[in-house]
């Protein structure tokens, strides 16, 4: 019940930040920033509700992975908008978040009960820092997103829809550094806790299993990144290019892995 | 004197592409244009313009289709294109059409980006030159001076040079899409010519910190330099400058490029791929248009520039219909003078002038007196005796007329010294 109410709360500042994408009147984007508080504030609520129900932290299945994952890009969005302005990065940002809670509304909703071994603090504490950490790298697609496009008008000097709505280029450029810069450490730290909890739960603290493999490819991908970012001035639309890539990677690790190559995060089936 | 014998001819930015533009560029020796146009047969008055988006000759001729095709000749005289492609790039006005489009000229409605402020200084600097030369006479000399008070009225009672759009304002747009902000930024500047002094002053604006001026002579280079407190350096320094810089304005009059891609690309992985943005506002091209294509480096020379003033141009749309409404009106007054600059009207005009004067006189002087109807009689005969009797080699001059020429140059004096014109512009 609360979860649709503030799914339909994220439809609403969706919209609102489409029509401020056409209109560009400032008055709507104020009206769809609300809206996505609101919304954002209502799903704390109900994944707080889900905690209590479950008697555990609600990060076992699909339908709560997914649903956190758009309930930390809601509140990583929000902070960094507290902290600096981008032009029309909500419409973007609302898009995908939306997509993630209409895909959380599409899986069941049951909660499974959780196997005694995985039952430790370390839940709470590896699942949520992995997915905000995914979060930030959904929000690094955003931009990077915004950038080819943009870049698409400069180069090609056609200037649609885009050109007059979307921010500079450096500015972009800087967005996607501040989303990896955020993201990656803590999905270093994920991987940390992760194989922290791996060693309580399974005894061991690396078990190759498909899960593991591919967050290690993911965070290999964003460390070369970052690392010819700083080295070989990898910026601009390789950037751009690689921040779409890396996002790819981390959507396989969340459902490629899941659905494709079963081990022992089979969760979230 | 019909108003069909005043003409221009010329290409532009909407008639050419700047590959043709360029070939028609005249460098080198200023004085060829006006000694070529002087040996055309019949181009009896004119005015040669030239700039990177136009090349014009406003003219009067009797005979017309020879004149016409001589100076199509020596227009794209140094030009590759075929003598039967020369008719699609070029336009020929006639009579009111050629003097509406001088003032749509003149106004900057004609311009690549509309509303621009150089175009009027580039057209009284061409009349100067062309004047100075003896190249003018009296219809020119009227036509363009009302094109520049034409100009100055549009500017003055619409708003379209409001937005100060030109050529390095978009530039500059187009730099905060890139940059962002442009503070803290450095800009270099090829070729020291005004254009380039008009595009670092819009950057300089906005922030830019610092402005290096690269030029064939040094001493040049330092004169602007010293203007925007900047550096100046050599042409055979560029590569090595163009490593810190990230705007760079290329106006140098080189006839070939002076920048290709393969001498970019090395310098892009020095600069770690920071971005470039390279402008190119040099008829003939300074830059290599493949330079586009490599990452990071944004190319846009004249022709592009003008679509970033497209984007906000709906605006200015309505000045502009104002704007040529003045032109449509001013140009009906100036048909109206071509017409009275024919014998008959100007003597009339005369005629009128003086008896307008008597009869104001006598209604001054006879409101005062107690005279008989006989007597006024006889003072009002007087009157119009003294005007035929003062009038009658004025008007004999006037018709003594032998050439076509003579006859325009009396009758411009006669309408200067009995102030003629003055009369109906004061109405105006």
């Amino acid at each position: 019940m609360l979860f649709s109410l503030s799914l339909i709360g994220y439809y609403l500042s969706t919209t609102t930040y489409i029509i401020f994408f056409v209109t560009q009147k400032k008055k709507i984007r104020a009206a769809a920033r609300c809206l996505l508080f609101g919304a954002g504030v209502l799903h704390t609520v109900t994944i707080l509700g889900r905690y209590f129900l479950a008697g555990h932290t609600p990060l076992t299945t699909h339908h709560d992975t997914v649903s956190f994952f758009a309930w930390s890009m809601t509140w990583a969005f929000l902070s960094f908008r507290w902290r600096y302005q981008v032009k029309n990065f909500g419409t973007f940002v609302s898009l995908v978040i939306t997509a993630l809670m209409t895909i959380a509304a599409l899986s069941s909703q049951t909660i499974a009960e959780l196997p005694p071994a995985l039952q430790s603090a370390w839940l709470p504490v590896h699942a949520s820092i992995a997915i905000i950490a995914d979060g930030f790298m959904a929000m690094g697609f955003c931009s990077g997103l915004m950038y080819l496009l943009q870049e698409r008008e400069l180069k090609k000097k056609r200037f649609g829809v885009f050109y007059s709505r979307l921010p500079s280029l450096e500015a972009l450029d800087n967005l996607i550094q501040h989303c990896l810069t955020v993201g990656f450490p803590l999905l270093t730290l994920g991987i940390i806790t992760g194989s922290f909890w791996a060693k309580q739960a399974w005894g061991a603290y690396w078990h190759w299993d498909p899960k593991e493999t591919w967050s290690l490819i993911t965070w290999l991908l964003y460390a070369a990144m970052l690392h010819q970012r700083f080295i070989a001035g990898w910026r601009g639309k390789r950037a751009a290019i690689l921040a779409i890539i890396g996002f790819m990677a981390v959507l396989f690790t969340l459902w490629g892995v899941t659905f494709l190559l079963p081990g022992v995060h089979s969760y979230v089936r | 004197m019909s108003v069909d014998s005043i003409l221009i001819l010329g290409v532009n930015h909407k008639t050419a592409p700047v590959e043709v533009r360029e070939q028609l560029a005249f460098t080198g020796d200023p004085e060829r244009p006006f000694r070529k146009l002087k040996e055309i047969p019949g181009c009896t008055e004119f005015c040669f313009l030239s700039t990177c988006n136009r090349v014009e000759v406003i003219f009067t001729s009797p005979h017309q289709m020879e004149t016409i095709q001589s100076i199509k000749k020596f227009l794209f005289a140094a030009s590759n294109v075929r003598e039967k492609d020369i008719d699609n790039f070029i336009y020929l006005h006639r009579g009111a059409d050629a003097i509406n489009h001088l003032y749509r000229v003149a106004a900057s409605l004609d311009s690549m980006v509309v509303g621009e402020p150089q175009i009027l200084g580039q057209l009284k600097d061409a009349y100067r030159n062309s004047a100075d030369r003896e190249c003018t006479g009296v219809i020119l000399n009227r036509l363009l001076h009302k094109a520049f008070s034409v100009a100055k009225r549009i500017r003055t009672e619409t708003n379209i040079g409001g937005s100060a759009v030109s050529i390095s304002y978009a530039a500059v747009e187009l730099a905060k899409k890139i940059f962002g902000h442009l503070e803290g930024k450095k800009v270099l500047l090829v070729g020291a010519g005004e254009m380039a002094e008009l595009a670092a002053e819009h950057l300089i604006n906005q922030g830019i910190s610092e402005v290096i001026v690269a030029n064939r002579t040094l001493e040049r280079a330092v004169n602007l330099a010293k203007r925007f407190n900047g550096k100046a350096v050599g042409l055979a320094e560029l590569h090595a400058q163009m490593e810190f810089v990230d705007i760079m304005v290329s106006s140098t009059g080189a006839s070939g490029l002076i920048l290709h891609q393969e001498d970019v690309k090395p310098i892009m992985k020095q600069r770690k791929n920071r971005p470039l943005f390279l402008i190119d506002i040099a008829v003939p091209r300074d830059l290599d248009p493949k330079l586009n294509d490599l990452d990071n480096v944004y190319l846009y020379d004249v022709d592009d520039l003008s679509q970033v003033v497209e984007v906000n141009k709906a605006e200015r749309e309505q000045e502009a219909l104002r704007a040529e409404r003045i032109v449509t009106e001013e140009t009906l007054k100036f048909l109206q003078w071509i017409e009275d600059m024919q014998l008959t009207p100007t003597i009339a005009a005369l005629r009128q002038k003086a008896d307008n004067i008597a009869k104001a006189e006598l209604a001054k002087t006879l409101a005062h007196s107690n005279l008989s109807a006989k007597d006024i009689k006889s003072i009002e005969k007087m009157a119009g005796a003294i005007i035929n009797k003062m009038l009658h080699d004025p008007i004999l001059f006037l018709k003594q007329g032998h050439t076509q020429d003579d006859k325009r140059l009396k009758l411009d004096f006669t309408r200067k010294i009995f102030g003629l014109d003055l009369e109906s512009e004061k109405e105006e």
